[in-house]
């Protein structure tokens, strides 16, 4: 091959006396090609993008009608088909906030053993490979799993506790995997410096590890949230319920024995069950949660972002 | 190992009783919670088994006929019949479409941001990925239903929107940015000095891509792909919704089809508890299990393939 | 750096441990009686009476204010399921409860389950609205819907759907087990079995809206379901040369319509303080204006309660 090369843009260095050469139609074709590979994958990414934008929008366009204060903190009305979800998203709540004060303490607790407990063996492995499957596992089995344990042999009956039971468990993996990925960001010559000076393994995960993971762990569990927020079969079947009357605004209709209604079940609900619905009003109640889930994602993510940029090893 | 001083003593300060006692106590946890995944799993296993069980021993039930006959009758009078192939010949259909529908894009995405784009446009790619994998599974199903099986209906003419094209589409959306972000990943972690090396023999980005880093990154990208296949199998909600519900061996797309999932959805809340269907619906969950349990594993293996190496 | 974010944890675990605890006290203040403790009614069962239930439970609230009410539906099995476990206080149900699930009842929790008939409902048959079809005869729904059945296409009931949107009949049918499929199966098709294939939809109002979107379909659900407009409900005749029946109030009760039937709700043993109150309301006047008002038949004047 004579042709002389050209060097390539991203190597930058040369660029000055690149216009010395002649490009031969050898490399123009190869420009060509590098042009057009660019091209073809831009497009596939922004395949996935634009679906996107163009569902959310159509969502939020269609569930105009119904977005107001009301439709917040209104209970169903005239048969579900109209009034507000107010009921739903409180039990949304109070089912995010059982199944974290359940996962939370277990999951981090699991990845502290996982990253500074356990030695790289087998035993090691089989746990990783558990985590894995927990997350896995479709979530109609979950279902299958809360309604038998949970409902029937621990005898919860159908409840808010099952159903955060069942959550629980569900999204446990996400705090694990994210609270080792925090652990182990945290440099080992920290932990070296602080045993040391004498310090023993829990003082040492006390007074350095955590400290300098709590960010990291504190975006796992917001993901976990609008995991939480978002399932619906586990719930279908352990503790939600197609309707229960609540005052507009009242905080605490559930107790931890009773069922509730969640938003992604009402979603449900509105969509197949309820005949002469408004048409906005399942869209209005998909944009919600819709909207938890992307904010909360949104908050995690800043939150990272955040500590990147202010981390200092 | 505290050096032992002079006197004999320990020249490390006392703790109280309490702290040393409370330390091994708090690491005694550490340690459960440590092995909880196991207990999950295996608890996962043992109470669906549990329930499913004794339909194993029953005379009703034939494990051939379980898996190899397309009849569903859980609650016939005359002739009561659980056959699942239909549900395993729709869930490979549904999932099968969706992941060849979400293979191609998720790859061109996941070489687009590693390889193609500024930094600014990865941040905000990612960004959108991670969003994208947020999206429940609930609200696929409400989209499924109401906005894409309209499109689909109107641009096939098919007589039922709801089939296995329009659950494949929204499989695919759901399967997209999982695939895309692992596979990113497994690029990443692709040497750079690979890259180095075929840029300095004068390749192309394209070159790269396709000579260099797709065959260093085929175990990653692979698991990719295994763990879509997973989510897909595994999803409930979304094809409840958007796959037509019907029990038949599909002769097309354009078919309504049921899944595994969907009929363990549909059909759970109907059985009356402790019943045969009831048991036979937590055998498919078993079934389930199973299929993801092997497709996990697999791509774990897959990965470590190239830590290996 | 290290000592705030030391406290920050004590802040967050204090913070979580104060929910938990208040969450906990919420469970256990309630169980303990306080005078603000609401008495809770849990209603489940039938997807075709989920809807009534949901608006008496809206209405009781305000009849009753101390009384929750929480309503399910999942279908006719799950709520007897649910009944027979004692789980729950009332099983609506658009079948009769079987003989094993009363046994069963009786034996996990000591209790006969006590039937009220509480409304009727009419099944109607929907086609699109183009469809030009008005009416049916059961035995042509049966030779439809029915494993080896002969009818498949429109043409072999002289039907011609306009618009060339295809001859197939695409048959909209309900999971199996709900009270309406085991319904239909036992008055259409005479407890033969399903011909397979059919769209097994979730809900009554997913059958609908399919069948309102499908030129060629036809399905069955509800009156209360039906959305003039849209769909088109068929008269039925029961046998070939009768005549064809609307599916209406008057025709319901006096029996020509020849597939409606009961709907009836079950409690363990005979109901005592709220939940008698509550049924007996549900059946009176005020209940069964709200039951008409979601589409379905109303008792006879001389059924109800005062």
């Amino acid at each position: 091959m004579n042709s002389p090369r050209i060097p390539s843009a991203t190597t930058g260095t040369e660029s000055g006396s690149a216009s010395r050469f002649t490009a031969t139609p050898f490399v123009r074709k190869k420009e060509r090609r590098e042009a057009a590979a660019k091209w073809i994958f831009f497009s596939m990414a922004a395949a996935m993008v634009l679906p996107l934008l163009w569902l959310v929008s159509y969502i939020v366009v269609r569930a105009m009608p119904s977005l107001s204060l009301d439709f917040l903190l209104d209970p169903p009305l005239r048969g579900m088909t109209e009034g507000g979800i107010w009921p739903a998203l409180v039990g949304t709540i109070y089912l995010i906030v059982v199944a974290l004060a359940i996962s939370t303490p277990i999951g981090v607790l699991a990845a502290i053993y996982l990253n500074e407990y356990a030695r790289e063996n087998w035993f090691h492995r089989v746990i990783s490979m558990a985590v894995i499957n927990l997350a896995g596992v479709p979530s109609i089995v979950h279902a299958l799993f809360g309604l038998g344990a949970f409902v029937y042999a621990a005898q919860f009956g159908y409840s808010v506790i099952s159903a955060a039971l069942t959550l629980a468990i569900m999204t446990m993996p996400v705090v694990i995997t994210s609270t080792r990925e925090a652990l182990a960001s945290v440099p080992r010559s920290f932990r070296e410096a602080c045993w040391n000076v004498g310090a023993t393994r829990w003082q040492t995960i006390k007074a350095v590890v955590l400290p300098n993971s709590v960010g990291g762990i504190l975006t796992g569990i917001i993901l976990e949230v609008s995991r939480t927020a978002g399932e619906t079969a586990p719930i279908m079947f352990t503790g939600a319920v197609f309707y229960k009357a609540v005052e507009r605004g009242d905080f605490f209709p559930y107790q931890l024995n009773d069922q509730c209604m969640a938003l992604s079940m009402h979603l449900f609900a509105l969509s197949t069950q309820v005949p002469g619905v408004k048409p906005s009003l399942p869209f209005a109640t998909a944009v919600i949660l819709l909207g938890v889930v992307l904010a909360v994602n949104a908050t995690s993510i800043t939150l990272r972002v955040w500590l990147r940029n202010r981390k200092k090893w | 190992m505290a050096l032992p001083s002079l006197t004999g003593k320990s020249l490390r300060p006392a703790r109280p009783l309490w702290a040393v006692c409370g330390e091994k106590m708090l690491e005694l946890l550490i340690r459960f919670c440590g092995v909880s995944a196991i207990i999950f799993v295996l608890a996962i296993f043992f109470f669906v088994f549990k329930e499913a069980a004794p339909v194993l021993w029953s005379k009703n039930f034939n494990l051939t006929q379980f898996l190899c006959s397309p009849e569903w009758y859980p609650t016939s009078v005359s002739n009561v019949r659980y056959g699942v192939l239909a549900l395993i010949v729709g869930t490979a259909c549904v999932s099968g479409l969706a992941v060849f529908l979400a293979v191609p894009f998720s790859l061109g995405a996941a070489v687009f941001i590693s390889e193609f784009c500024g930094p600014k446009l990865k941040e905000v790619l990612k960004i959108v990925i991670e969003l994208l994998a947020a999206i429940p599974s609930v609200v696929w199903g409400f989209i499924g239903l109401t906005v894409t099986s309209k499109i689909v209906q109107q641009m096939t003419g098919a007589p039922v929107g709801v089939n296995i094209l329009n659950g494949g589409i929204i499989l695919a959306l759901m399967c997209v940015p999982i695939i895309a972000s692992i596979s990113e990943d497994a690029l990443k972690a692709v040497p750079d000095t690979y890259r180095e090396a075929a840029l300095a023999l004068g390749a192309t980005r394209w070159q790269i891509v396709y000579r260099v880093l797709l065959p260093a990154a085929k175990n990653g990208l692979l698991a990719a792909v295994l763990l879509g296949v997973g989510r897909a199998v595994g999803e409930t909600m979304a094809v409840l919704m958007a796959t037509g519900h019907a029990v038949n061996i599909p002769h097309g797309i354009l078919d309504s089809v049921r899944t595994l999932t969907a009929n363990i959805a549909a059909e759970l809340g109907e059985a009356p508890a402790q019943s045969e269907h009831y048991r036979i619906l937590f055998l498919t969950g078993i079934l389930l299990f199973f299929i993801t349990f092997v497709i996990n594993v697999t791509a774990d293996f897959v990965v470590r393939g190239i830590r290996q190496k | 750096m290290t000592t705030t974010t030391i406290s920050n944890i004590r802040i967050l675990s204090g913070a979580a441990n104060c929910l938990i605890a208040s969450l906990l006290l919420a469970g256990c203040g309630g169980k303990g009686g306080g005078t603000a403790r609401k008495t809770t009614i849990q209603v489940k069962g039938s997807d075709t009476m989920v809807n009534v239930a949901q608006a008496w439970a809206e209405e009781y609230k305000k009849v009753s204010p101390g009384v929750a009410i929480e309503v399910s539906g999942g279908g006719s099995g799950v709520g007897i399921a649910a009944l027979t476990k004692g789980t729950i206080d009332i099983a609506t149900s658009s079948r009769n409860m079987k003989p094993e699930e009363i046994e069963t009842a009786k034996k996990n929790t000591g209790k006969e389950p006590k039937e009220f008939i509480i409304g009727y409902d009419a099944l109607g048959i929907y086609v699109h609205k183009d469809n030009p079809l008005t009416e049916i005869t059961a035995e042509q729904i049966a030779q439809i819907y029915m494993e080896g059945g002969k009818v498949t296409k429109w043409s072999d009931i002289g039907v011609t759907i306009p618009g060339g949107a295809g001859d197939e009949i695409v048959r909209v049918s309900r999971q199996s087990s709900s009270g309406t499929y085991e319904f239909f199966r036992e008055h259409i098709l005479n407890k033969k079995d399903f011909k397979l294939g059919s769209r097994d939809m979730n809900g009554s109002k997913e059958v609908v809206d399919l069948v309102a979107s499908t030129p060629t379909a036809i399905g069955y659900s509800g009156m209360g379901y039906n959305e003039p407009g849209k769909v088109k409900m068929l008269k039925v005749a029961s046998k070939p040369g009768q005549p064809a029946v609307e599916p209406s109030v008057a025709n319901t009760l006096d029996k020509s319509y020849p597939i409606a039937r009961s709907l009836q709700v079950y409690s363990l043993g005979e109901p005592t303080g709220e939940l008698k109150k509550y049924l007996e309301w549900s059946m009176s006047d005020a209940g069964q204006k709200i039951l008409e008002a979601c589409g379905y038949v109303p008792l006879p004047a001389a059924a109800r309660t005062k």
